[in-house]
């Protein structure tokens, strides 16, 4: 009796140890699939973060050691107008995204679908702009906005305007690199409601049609319904797009004139590599890595909520 | 007649848009076949002359480096990113283990992030590194920002291959790493092409990281020398015309011999987040 127990004890213990082993090397399998992605994330994403954040609480010009100055550089930027004008500048990039670039990427999207011939080039031409570097787009529109050579002056004087210093005013500045923006960046909302209009099923336009719908009932009762989902998610992209914002407005203008189309992209860079103030620019750099952060979170709670409710059916 | 003329306000809108968007091309193409005199006295007429000497001066000023630079740390980062980023969705797709969900949701919101964030703590380290002022310095950005859309791809596809295949190779005595690489990796093919196409078009004109962390002319890559040219073309507009002409054709080049993929590729991660 005895040894029979003992034996039947030895198994489990035998069968215990092996499942340890096979978790260990389950562990083993899945850390030599997944090391080197974290091992490269962690160096140049999550420890950069900390290290900004940490930073933020010095006073430091990037060489040696820095002050340790608490939450002064964050309570210096709240009163700093420059930063203010920064962010109500990315508000205006968000802005022309949502309220331009997506409703003309809608635009060209159906176009895509227009029942007229050359369509196929059309299209590939209204992709162009999405795949030009920025820096050559942002020096082609400097190019284009100059006051005495420009393209864009010499066609508003066709028009019988007087010639407008673009680039070198406060207001047409903005105006001129958010109009550029919107070149830029529709064609991909475009692509986007492309896939999402071939989605849709035949029948419903075809049951429309029997109904003697016209092309206006059309898109308002069934395509623009069901773009919603893509609509929503283009927003998304669009403002955490802009709170990214950078390289064609430090080409086109540097921020300049006189801050007038200065983003936190562009302050961030100046304090840090030009005027060596490492300690205030991470401070605003986590802010904006927070407010992409915060805006993520509410974005994907609203999205739960309505997932949650079912609307748009998806 | 009547389905003709109902056409004429699509035509309308169609031809606007082909000019919004096509005639910056047309004025870059043209006035970079323009001599310096032909600009000044014409800088307006599309056309008007054919004139190649631009495209040579600009070669000779140093741009066949930039493109190599731009080729090199490209390449090397989109091949190491379709490798690593691969290796990395196999578990997470495919494997169930308790941090599953809490890795993919840290590599995923890398998505979100704003470069600026990591900018300086990226410069001091390079600089420690020894890299700094090489185009070494980029590979690493480089390689990590593109890792969270390549895994969101990656997985996205992995979850759709069925368990079935990988039960035969388990039941053929073969461990994951054989099952990933004999099984998996090879019906990934269509994936790792939109994640290759994706990664190149941005890291071909990838520009902030190559502004903060080279300064050597002879390091730049391109968008990072075309902006350094321009002080040089301040008063030869047809010569920096072309030099942005030669910077964007090679994407352009890529994009009209596979039109469908890049296009899938650029919509892939955006599509289905």
């Amino acid at each position: 009796m005895d040894t029979h127990i003992k034996v039947a004890e030895n198994r489990t213990v035998v069968k215990k140890v092996s499942r340890t082993q096979k978790k260990i090397k389950s562990a083993l399998t899945i850390s030599a699939f997944v090391a080197p992605a974290i091992i490269i994330y962690a160096v140049y994403v999550l420890f950069p973060i900390m290290s900004t954040l940490m930073y933020s609480f010095y006073k430091w010009d990037g060489m040696g050691v820095g002050v340790f100055v608490g939450l002064q550089n964050y309570v210096d930027l709240f009163k700093d107008a420059i930063f203010w004008r920064s962010l109500t500048n990315n508000t205006w990039v968000v802005l022309t995204s949502v309220f331009a670039q997506i409703p003309l990427g809608l635009i060209m999207a159906l176009m895509l679908f227009a029942p007229i011939k050359g369509i196929k080039f059309f299209s590939s031409v209204y992709f162009f702009p999405f795949l030009m570097s920025t820096v050559a787009i942002g020096l082609l529109w400097v190019l284009m906005f100059d006051p005495i050579n420009g393209i864009i002056n010499n066609i508003i004087n066709l028009f019988g305007f007087e010639n407008v210093p673009w680039l070198s005013e406060t207001n047409t500045a903005l105006f001129a690199v958010l109009l550029v923006i919107v070149w830029q960046f529709s064609p991909f909302y475009m692509i986007l409601f492309k896939a999402a209009i071939v989605g849709i099923p035949d029948e419903l336009y075809e049951a429309a049609e029997i109904d003697g719908a016209s092309s206006f009932q059309k898109f308002f009762q069934i395509t623009l319904p069901l773009l919603m989902p893509t609509i929503v998610s283009s927003s998304i992209l669009a403002i955490v797009g802009s709170l990214k914002a950078f390289d064609i407005f430090y080409i086109m203008t540097g921020g300049g004139p006189n801050h007038g189309t200065e983003l936190l992209g562009t302050y961030m860079f100046k304090q840090a590599f030009i005027n060596f103030n490492m300690g205030y620019a991470s401070a605003i750099a986590f802010i904006m890595f927070f407010l992409a952060l915060f805006v993520t979170i509410i974005i994907q709670v609203m999205d739960h909520l309505r997932k949650k409710k079912g609307a748009y059916g998806i | 007649m009547t389905m003709g003329l109902k056409k004429v306000p699509l035509y309308i809108i169609a031809i606007m848009l082909l000019v919004f968007t096509g005639f910056p091309f047309i004025y870059m193409i043209s006035t970079s076949l323009k001599s310096r005199s032909q600009f000044f006295e014409e800088p307006f007429a599309l056309f008007s002359s054919f004139n190649f000497e631009n495209f040579q001066s600009v070669f000779e000023m140093g741009l066949t480096r930039y493109f190599l630079n731009s080729i090199l740390v490209s390449v090397v980062a989109v091949f190491v990113v379709m490798l690593v980023a691969a290796l990395a969705s196999y578990p997470l797709s495919r494997m169930k283990f308790k941090l599953n969900k809490v890795l993919f949701l840290l590599f995923i919101s890398g998505m979100m992030l704003p470069i600026h964030a990591t900018l300086i703590p990226i410069f001091k380290l390079t600089q420690s590194m020894g890299v700094f002022d090489t185009v070494w310095a980029l590979l690493g950005p480089y390689i990590a920002f593109s890792l969270p859309i390549s895994i969101f791809i990656l997985t996205q596809f992995m979850q759709e291959i069925p368990k079935s295949l990988e039960e035969a190779a388990k039941m053929d005595g073969c461990n994951h790493f054989g099952i990933f690489w004999r099984v998996i990796l090879p019906m990934l093919t269509p994936a790792l092409m939109t994640v290759l196409i994706y990664n190149f078009i941005h890291l071909w004109n990838e520009f902030i990281f190559a502004l903060v962390l080279i300064s050597s002319p002879e390091n730049m890559t391109l968008p990072l020398g075309l902006q350094d040219f321009r002080g040089e073309f301040s008063v030869n507009i047809p010569g920096l015309m072309a030099a942005l002409t030669l910077a964007s054709l090679p994407i352009l080049v890529v994009y009209l011999f596979s039109q469908e993929k890049v296009v899938k590729g650029l919509a892939g991660g955006a599509v289905k987040g």
